[in-house]
């Protein structure tokens, strides 16, 4: 009881926080200093129509080459912490039902199109790898409901994953040589803002974020689906 | 409306920290880590949202001149993006954990795990 009332004072003092800073929030009105840099010099120097891709692909690549590091250790944790032992019990096969069957073969090839789609039109619309990577794994997911004894290569999974990882940082040491800097998107023609091929090598790079983000959510899945009942 | 959104968010973050203080099943804690993730990711999209703009996306509707004028703040978006996978990763570490947990001691309860008390 009195752990529950400690519980509640400390949640009283956040939400006196939140109150204040909600109440003493006043909009925008104008964009700050580095988004009105964003907004100027994307189309310009870039060439890529969407502005969120710029920041996460180029202004700010560093970042995400850490966040996919961090995924991938996730992934990695995951996998290690479920590992099994050498023995396996087979488990009996469940019945899914003819709906889900049918529809999972219908639909996974449409779901890996739709997220191939995504990552490859990332620097245009709003979407990119880690949409794309994400959709891919929804596919993943979805194989997996209708066939829970289906194993995945887990091989084939980071052979993916690394090639993908190797790739983008290739792409990123040639920018340091050809371009201004790491990670820099120029060492492709940038081309004419909206075409599919255009902004340089952010696409390139967005569909390997997307390979990577979608075999380490993958490889996740993989392993939450292998691990035993208990 | 960004007030709404950030009211909702906040909301959110309290209703998560609430369950994860006061809830005793390790399922319940992770849940409400996630929900708390949710209300944060709101809260910085709200921070970037500017009245009468649209989507920080340079096409037919806004062409690259008149984007200072007429986009939101993409910085938060770009934020949020990574915050909202990285939610993913930790969540399925949360669960992996709890699993092995499980395996332990056959229990979820938070009470069952004494080992670190002094």
């Amino acid at each position: 009881m009195i752990k529950r009332f400690i519980a509640v004072v400390l949640l009283a003092a956040f939400a006196a926080v939140f109150a204040t800073l909600l109440f003493g929030y006043t909009p925008d009105t104008e964009l700050n200093l580095t988004a009105r840099y964003y907004a100027e010099r994307t189309a310009a120097d870039l060439g890529a129509a969407n502005i969120v891709t710029a920041i996460v692909v180029t202004y700010r690549g560093l970042d995400t080459l850490g966040e996919v590091t961090v995924l991938f250790l996730a992934a990695s944790i995951v996998g290690l912490v479920l590992a099994q032992d050498t023995h396996k019990t087979p488990r009996a096969r469940v019945p899914v039902g003819e709906l889900l069957t049918t529809g999972t073969r219908f639909l996974v090839p449409l779901i890996l199109l739709l997220g191939v789609y995504v990552f490859v039109n990332g620097h245009l619309t709003p979407g990119g790898g880690f949409q794309g990577g994400a959709i891919i794994a929804s596919g993943i997911l979805l194989t997996l409901l209708a066939d829970p004894l289906k194993h995945f290569g887990h091989g084939l999974i980071s052979a993916i994953e690394s090639v993908a990882g190797i790739f983008y940082v290739a792409i990123g040491l040639a920018g340091l040589l050809l371009a201004g800097g790491f990670l820099d998107n120029r060492i492709l023609p940038l081309g004419n803002v909206g075409e599919l091929f255009s902004a340089g090598a952010i696409p390139v790079i967005y569909s390997l974020i997307g390979l990577k983000v979608g075999a380490e959510f993958a490889s996740i899945l993989a392993s939450l689906s292998d691990t035993e009942e208990l | 409306m960004a007030h709404l959104a950030m009211a909702t968010g906040f909301l959110l973050i309290l209703i998560g920290a609430y369950g994860a203080l006061t809830q005793r099943n390790l399922l319940r804690m992770i849940i409400a880590f996630t929900i708390a993730d949710s209300g944060v990711n709101l809260v910085i999209v709200a921070v970037g949202y500017m009245r009468g703009r649209t989507a920080p996306i340079i096409d037919n509707a806004v062409s690259a001149a008149a984007a200072v004028q007429r986009i939101i703040d993409p910085v938060p978006q770009a934020l949020v993006l990574t915050a909202i996978v990285i939610g993913v990763g930790v969540t399925a570490l949360m669960l992996a954990y709890a699993y092995r947990l499980y395996a332990q001691k056959r229990s979820l309860d938070i009470r069952d795990f004494t080992e670190l008390k002094g």
